[in-house]
């Protein structure tokens, strides 16, 4: 048991406030040291006004994280009865011991309002008490800031752990297995023989004409890949293109022209494009200086873009993988160069600037269809079909849960008015 | 071996990433981070392969291409520029905390304050009138689908502002939200709706492609089938 003691010199009027903790001491509490605080707040932080101690919070709990890798606990608690949002509490400061009896530290600050805050730093299979405290932050006439805590509430022992499984995607991975397994088969039926129908994608299809489109004009072709990575499945998406792209490229003997944006995405391009050059028969066309980097800055690589498109006027544009703010720029500069333009992105917010801007538009899924679309390789377009059974059982959940919904809303309401009126009648 | 080894740790490091999002525990858990790092430091390594091309690139250009040299000489300068300000500051600080002396410096400072930050609020201030040329044309009510993208951007902007509203209150009389009430109408629901159904096919896309990457189906990313 150990005591507080807050005093202060107010026009002669002299204030003590003694409180009684349980656990710990508490001291107020420069912001800049929490864990180095002084001992008590100095007189002049209440010179103006004496604030009353903050009410304590209730009900603490600690648990350990659910669903992680171990090393952190969760401490929640009841907000205070003065966290009103009257500024009579700043925040809260949650502390640690490794026994009841021992010395808290600081651990963590919430801010007003806040009812839980997740402890990262723990020991797999140590116990932990924690307490939790509400504080008043005042500033003197000084200027010095002071804190103002109250009676501390206390929870333990808990003790972190690692999870084997984590719970809380039960569902995805059992939607994630059957997919698997659908296109899976797919794969296989498609391996085996069987004929698979894809339907007919704009897009994709244009592809060949805007290559040749670029041959008859005697312009060049221009590929953009994105801004993104070769870690983000849209780039690995928008290079499989720039591969089909580069065969008609090399078969019509067009210049192809791609400036990347992150170095990674142009060593793994140069070699889709070498590889492409070859299978197209003509290696000898190929130069790394057709795929070079430019920068790996969002707007100093659509403007080296844009002053290509402006100066070059390519025939054909590409912009196939992942594009933020950029893809209006760079689409809307192709357009008024007058090149035809095909876009793809898995961006929903980036695709109705697409839209508005390029003459063909992959949308979201069709960009990842894009290479098995256009290399008509069996076992690729298989996966395509296990694709729609997700397709198909994402629409059967909808339709069922919007039923549902709507029986139960109709059930809440409209329903039981008219159970009331057949009851009466 | 050229295509095998590649294969294998795609293989492996997809299947270590997709196990460790539903497993937490060691080993799987600390998997992701540790390829996190593993992809920075070849990130980091890559870039002098891109600086590089970058220059040679330009230099090409200035010899050869005499349309194209004005605008190669502008990188090549800026780029050197740059990497001596940054170099000269790194060496002046060496004394003191190299970080601090580095931000501190003026010449670096100069270059990012005064050159890069206003050349990229350009580029992205440019944005705006981009906005207004691709609206004008894609609000052409050229065939049925426009002119219901027509009607319902109408609505929509005019809610989003209060402008419908007080138009309408103003004639009435009588205070009214019934424009910004269907313009909200309009963006959670068929709006929603909307971009969900591509979100969905997203998420199959990436799964499907995913798992063609993995099992080896898909070879693109390293070259191609052969």
């Amino acid at each position: 048991m150990v005591k507080i003691g807050v005093s202060a010199s107010l026009g002669g009027l002299v204030l003590i406030a003694t409180l009684a903790i349980p656990t710990h001491k508490l001291r107020a509490q420069s912001p800049d040291s929490a864990q180095s605080a002084p001992d008590s707040i100095s007189q002049s932080a209440l010179s103006t006004s004496a604030p009353a101690l903050p009410a304590a919070p209730s009900g603490v709990e600690a648990v350990d994280n659910p669903n992680d890798r171990g090393g952190s606990i969760s401490v929640s608690w009841e907000k205070s009865p003065e966290d009103n949002g009257a500024a009579l509490i700043t925040g809260y400061l949650v502390r640690r011991s490794k026994s009841s009896t021992g010395e808290f530290i600081v651990v963590g600050e919430a801010t007003q309002g806040a009812m839980s805050i997740t402890d990262n730093q723990t020991t797999d299979g140590s116990d932990y008490y924690y307490s939790v405290t509400a504080f008043l932050e005042t500033a003197g006439s000084d200027g010095k800031k002071s804190r103002l805590e109250s009676v501390a509430s206390a929870a333990g022992p808990a003790r972190s752990s690692a999870q084997w499984f984590n719970s809380d995607r039960g569902i995805c991975l059992i939607f994630a297995l059957f997919i698997s397994a659908a296109i899976l088969y797919f794969i296989r039926s498609a391996k085996s023989g069987k004929a698979v129908y894809v339907r007919k994608i704009a897009g994709l299809e244009a592809v060949d004409e805007a290559v040749g489109r670029a041959t008859e004009m005697g312009k060049k072709v221009l590929f953009v890949p994105g801004i993104q990575d070769m870690n983000d499945v849209q780039t690995i998406a928008g290079v499989a293109i720039l591969g089909r792209v580069a065969e008609l490229a090399a078969q019509y003997d067009t210049k192809l022209e791609a400036p990347m944006n992150k170095a990674m995405v142009m060593v793994t391009a140069r070699e889709t494009m070498k590889e492409a050059y070859t299978r197209a028969g003509r290696p000898d066309s190929y130069s790394d200086n057709q795929c070079y980097f430019v920068t790996e800055d969002q707007f100093g690589y659509a403007a080296a873009v844009d002053g290509i498109i402006m100066r070059d006027k390519p025939a054909t544009i590409f912009y196939m993988g992942s594009f933020f703010a950029e893809s209006l720029i760079l689409s809307e500069t192709g357009n008024a160069a007058g090149a035809i333009q095909i876009a793809g992105t898995a961006q929903p917010s980036q695709l109705p600037f697409f839209v508005a801007a390029c003459d063909y538009t992959l949308i979201g899924e069709e960009l990842f269809a894009a290479s098995a679309y256009m290399s008509r390789e069996p076992r690729q377009l298989g996966s395509l079909k296990g694709q729609d059974v997700g397709k198909a059982i994402f629409l059967a959940l909808i339709l069922i849960g919007v039923t549902l919904a709507t029986v139960s809303g109709l059930s809440d309401s409209a329903l039981w008015d008219v159970r009331q009126f057949l009851l009466v009648n | 071996m050229r295509r095998e080894i590649p294969l294998i740790i795609t293989t492996v490091a997809g299947l270590v990433f997709a196990v460790s999002y539903f497993i937490p525990h060691w080993p799987f858990g600390e998997a992701e981070s540790i390829f996190g790092d593993w992809i920075s430091i070849v990130q980091a390594f890559a870039i002098w392969l891109g600086v590089l091309s970058l220059v040679k690139v330009s230099l090409e250009k200035v010899s050869r291409q005499p349309h194209e040299r004005p605008y190669a000489l502008v990188t090549i300068i800026t780029l050197v520029g740059t990497i001596v300000a940054g170099l000269w500051a790194g060496i002046a600080g060496l004394g003191q905390t190299p970080m601090v002396s580095f931000r501190d410096t003026a010449a670096f400072s100069w270059i990012y304050e005064y050159l890069y930050t206003s050349l990229t609020s350009t580029m992205f201030s440019i944005l705006a009138f981009f906005v207004a040329s691709a609206a004008y044309r894609a609000f052409r009510a050229r065939n049925f689908e426009a002119t219901l993208l027509l009607i319902a951007g109408f609505f929509v902007m005019g809610g989003r502002v209060p402008l419908f509203d007080l138009a309408l209150g103003s004639v009435t009389g009588v205070d009214t939200s019934i424009f910004s009430d269907f313009a909200d109408w309009i963006m959670n629901y068929p709006n929603s709706a909307g971009q969900r159904a591509i979100m969905i096919g997203i998420a199959l896309g990436i799964m499907s492609s995913s798992l063609r990457v993995i099992l080896g189906i898909e070879r693109s990313h390293i070259g191609g089938e052969s």
